[in-house]
């Protein structure tokens, strides 16, 4: 599909050669994107390789129903040197945020790309598309959003869905959905179409989605609803350094209580850490700084489908129709808490192995709830 | 006459679209239409009051935080709860990276372009350049080297063909007026923000877990206070957090305002150009004492009417009779008709697009053109932003706001009434960014001393479960975003929101004509302003941008059945 492009354009390499990196530099961000991408240390060399010899990428990034966050999110990846080359190397020749054009002039230039790279560019869409009242919640240029990515997507190669809004329509999207927010995949069904939920995105992992698709010439492997496997194939759960707290049964009652000052796991107040997938346990934000459990506030699953509708944030998942767990949860707490005789702490970690077995198996069976285990 | 549309107007947040009537090289008259909504209000209706910060927050990314902050503002007003010192401390340090991190990016990232002629930096004299960045700067970066080298990437970026962003800007464009040494280092510290924001935005990261939109708590802050565990805030968090302020401040006194004073006096005509209304109008913030202590804000609240800095209203946003709105030429209708304006907690509206259909060329401007509505104080029309904060604080005789304000006014050797201006507008955000990088450092201080003393409380949490909440409450929240004045209104009935407002600071600004066909803030900017090639309206862009649209933010609706907010009473 990722066919090779006119030889006129440079590839990545001398680009960065061009633009004064050394070998090394270049070395650096390779080793960089393999380790995003989950790969072994060899793979940092087919890494290399793709960019010294793949051609450069026009990119048109259109925005629609949306508040910028995604971008905003992008140009917070980590390494300059992804900034600084992606994104001028990726030839991002349209999008409204950064442009230097505005108006006629800008609309001419996503045009001159369309007609030039027919076939051969990237769409990347940030905002989901309101298809009520024949599309006039959102107009650019005097259309309306449906009419330009119908006219956008014709000649992209892929479309890579920014967010959660063009994934699964994020906010505007939540009930009633008043504008009738649709995500992307829903209005264009004959293009590739790359996931990049959350609200936003992890900047390196929107970074690691681009170079993915440079390094490889292939879409990165989707999971069953189109997501990148590379960066959210794991539960927060599953990743976060608080979760042995939680297998101990060892739980935030309240915000900023002895507990939370303690950092133990913060199920109780309301995280859905065991229900998302995303690569915030494992890549952290904004340079590995934190992220939001390691901050002291629950994942609110903003990567997952309908998160806006999954009940409140601060009630814990059982009451949201999530697993059956919190009675268990509870009992174990004040167990746990309680003593500190270690037959009976023992005790308790038995209970939560038993339990995280029940968890594995209801999302195995996609079950709701241990309840509805026990039914069958 | 000419009739002229720049849609989409770039480098902003958000859907605008100017249409202009241009006449002798002059715009005769301006119109501004947000053209997207997204209905946020309404989806917030029947939802847990304590959520509400993470869905307003998605109001915008660009100027992240502030909706979140206006909104547990107003949460807590509604419940009767108290914040603890360090939640207030830690929410008034976030607001500081946050003002001076979208104040950076908006200089050279949205606004720059519309000054810096990125093309005429290939004929700049690299040792000249050194000599301008060294006589106007320390900052380290400005060697020969460095902007020899940056300019080979330059040329070698332009020879390519491929533009990328920068393509079909207007260069060459006669109203750019910059020596190509200035736009040389117009570019260096473009590349360089760009690096820099990404740092200073880490201070949400420890706070909140993330940027953009880190997390918010009703009552305090989720980040524990924990000296002596990992999992907390203790010496190397916090330190971290100083390091970033104390960066950042360096970068504003260092790069931002330097620059500044080096491209200003080549556009001092724009001293003159893009004043506007002349009212201006603040609600003020970041307290010493608790966001309840209004007395011991920074930003000190109050109205200014028509350039008159000898006299500061009062306002009131409790009042049924100061903030009103009105859609005589929005796409909503009232029950009560076209004309009459209704305070936040009284609005009832409908939205209704009687626009043309889908692709058009112009719109109907004699009829409805925006989904905005349009606020009015006491029936005026008034700007918000940087301007009307450093202005409000000038004309209450603040000694801090007297200082770099006057001292930028002799910097430039201009009169006080350039202030009223597309550059004063500019200029005043530099500065605000100068006082806010000092505030930030204070507010740092007072945190540690805080937890030194012994005070490690975060939260207030003995109103947090909704079971000891009153039947009925009603709160106003308010902050100063970086694009202005913002405040929410929240109505919470039976434990949960019964209605939810904002009116925000572009909403102000960009909005269209009211009943009395009199222009909002960015319309009435760009009368009179010249357009030298209506095929190339760069100077439309000039006085938009000194606004830093934000029309995400701007565009909401209220209620659309209207049903509880005529049993609202004012507070």
């Amino acid at each position: 599909m990722f066919t090779e492009a006119p030889a006129k354009r440079k590839t990545y390499y001398e680009e960065l050669q061009d633009k004064g990196y050394s070998r090394r530099d270049f070395m650096k961000f390779c080793t960089m994107m393999a380790a995003y991408m989950g790969l072994q240390t060899s793979g940092v060399a087919q890494v290399a390789e793709a960019l010294k010899t793949k051609p450069r990428l026009p990119v048109i990034w259109l925005h629609f129903q949306e508040c910028t966050c995604c971008s905003e999110s992008f140009i917070r990846s980590s390494h300059p040197i992804v900034a600084d080359i992606i994104l001028d190397k990726i030839s991002l020749d349209y999008t409204e945020t950064l442009m230097a054009a505005a108006g006629h002039q800008a609309e001419e230039a996503m045009h001159k790309t369309m007609k030039e790279h027919y076939g051969e560019y990237v769409l990347c869409v940030e905002g989901s598309v309101p298809t009520g009242a024949d599309g006039v919640y959102c107009l650019i240029g005097g259309k309306s959003s449906l009419d330009i990515l119908h006219e956008a997507a014709a000649g992209a190669k892929a479309i890579i869905c920014w967010g959660s809004c063009a994934s699964n329509g994020c906010v505007q999207s939540a009930k009633p959905n008043p504008t009738r927010a649709t995500p992307i995949h829903k209005i264009i069904k004959n293009k590739p179409i790359i996931k990049v939920p959350g609200c936003p995105p992890i900047g390196e992992v929107m970074a690691g989605t681009i170079v993915h698709i440079l390094t490889f010439g292939t879409l990165p492997a989707l999971d069953g609803i189109g997501r990148p496997k590379a960066f959210y194939s794991k539960r927060v759960h599953d990743s976060c350094y608080r979760r042995p707290y939680y297998d101990a049964g060892l739980y935030v009652e309240t915000f900023d209580d002895e507990n939370a000052k303690r950092g133990y796991c913060l199920y109780k107040v309301g995280c859905k850490g065991p229900s998302t997938y995303n690569a915030c346990g494992v890549m952290r934000w904004n340079a590995g700084v934190s992220f939001p459990i390691q901050s002291g506030h629950g994942c609110f699953g903003c990567s997952e489908e309908s998160f806006w509708d999954n009940g409140p944030i601060y009630e814990r998942m059982a009451t949201a129709g999530g697993f059956g767990i919190e009675a268990n949860a509870d009992t174990v707490g004040k167990v746990a808490l309680g003593v500190t005789a270690a037959g009976i702490a023992a005790h308790a970690v038995v209970t939560n192995l038993r339990k995280g077995k029940n968890i594995d198996k209801i999302i195995a069976e996609g079950k709701q709830s241990e309840h509805e285990l026990n039914e069958d | 006459m000419t009739r002229i549309v720049v849609d989409p107007i770039t480098r902003i947040e958000g859907h605008l679209r100017i249409e202009a009537e241009i006449k002798n090289g002059k715009i005769e008259e301006a119109y501004s239409s947000g053209t997207m909504v997204r209905l946020i209000e309404e989806i917030l209706r029947g939802r847990d009051p304590r959520d509400a910060w993470a869905f307003v927050g998605r109001v915008c990314g660009v100027c992240t935080t502030v909706h979140s902050l206006a909104s547990i503002r107003a949460v807590e007003d509604a419940l009767d709860i108290h914040v603890p010192p360090n939640a207030e401390l830690v929410r008034n340090i976030m607001f500081c990276a946050q003002n001076v991190q979208d104040h950076v990016i908006h200089f050279y990232h949205l606004h720059a372009l519309d000054w810096v002629d990125i093309v005429s930096a290939l004929k700049a004299d690299p040792k000249k350049t050194s000599e301008i960045a060294q006589s106007i700067s320390n900052w380290p970066k400005s060697s020969p080297g460095y902007f020899s080298d940056l300019q080979k990437r330059l040329i070698k970026f332009v020879e390519s063909g491929q533009l990328g962003i920068f393509a079909n800007g207007y260069w060459g464009h006669p109203a750019y007026k910059l020596p190509a040494e200035i736009n040389l280092i117009g570019v260096a510290h473009y590349l360089e923000a760009l690096e820099w924001q990404k740092e200073i935005a880490k201070v949400h990261t420890i706070f909140g877990g993330k940027n953009p939109h880190p997390n918010f708590l009703v009552g305090g802050m989720a980040c524990a206070i924990a000296i002596d565990d990992s999992s907390g805030l203790n010496a190397e968090r916090l330190a971290l957090v100083g390091k970033l302020l104390r960066d950042a401040k360096t970068f504003v006194e260092q790069v931002y305002i330097p620059d500044l004073l080096a491209i200003a006096p080549y556009y001092l005509d724009w001293g003159a150009i893009g004043g506007g209304l002349g009212n201006f109008m603040a609600y003020g913030d970041l307290s010493t004492s608790g966001y309840r202590d209004v007395a011991n804000y920074k930003f000190p609240a109050g109205v200014i009417l028509d350039k008159d800095l000898s006299k500061v209203h009062e306002v009131d946003l409790r009042s049924d009779n100061e903030v009103e709105e009105y859609i005589t030429n929005s796409w909503y209708e009232y029950a009560g008709g076209n004309d009459v304006g209704l305070h936040p907690w009284k609005g009832e509206t409908k939205l209704k697009y009687t626009g043309p259909k889908p692709p058009f060329d112009f719109l109907n401007t004699e009829d409805k053109y925006s989904y905005l509505k349009t606020p009015r104080w006491k029936g005026h029309a008034v700007e918000v932003g940087p301007l009307a904060r450093m202005l409000v604080g000038y004309a209450s005789g603040r000694p801090d706001f007297k200082e770099v304000v006057d001292g930028a006014l002799k910097a430039l050797n201009v009169p006080a009434t350039a202030l009223f201006s597309t550059l004063g507008r500019t200029a005043a955000r530099g500065l605000e960014a100068q006082l806010v990088a000092g505030w930030g450092l204070e507010f740092y201080d007072q945190l540690l001393a805080n937890i030194r003393n012994g005070d490690t409380r975060m939260a207030a949490t003995d109103k947090f479960r909704p079971e000891t909440w009153p039947k009925k409450s009603m709160g106003v929240g308010h902050t100063e975003a970086p694009r202005g004045a913002l405040a929410h209104w929240i109505v919470i009935e039976d434990q949960k929101i019964a209605n939810y407002q904002l009116v925000v600071p572009s909403t102000w600004n960009a909005s269209p004509r009211d009943k009395e066909g009199k222009s909002s803030a960015y319309e009435a900017a760009l009368k009179d302003t010249p357009v030298h090639d209506v095929n190339q309206p760069l100077e439309i862009l000039r006085t938009v941008h000194s606004f830093d649209p934000c029309l995400a933010c701007a565009v909401h609706l209220y209620d659309e059945e209207g049903k509880h907010v005529n049993q609202v009473k004012v507070l």
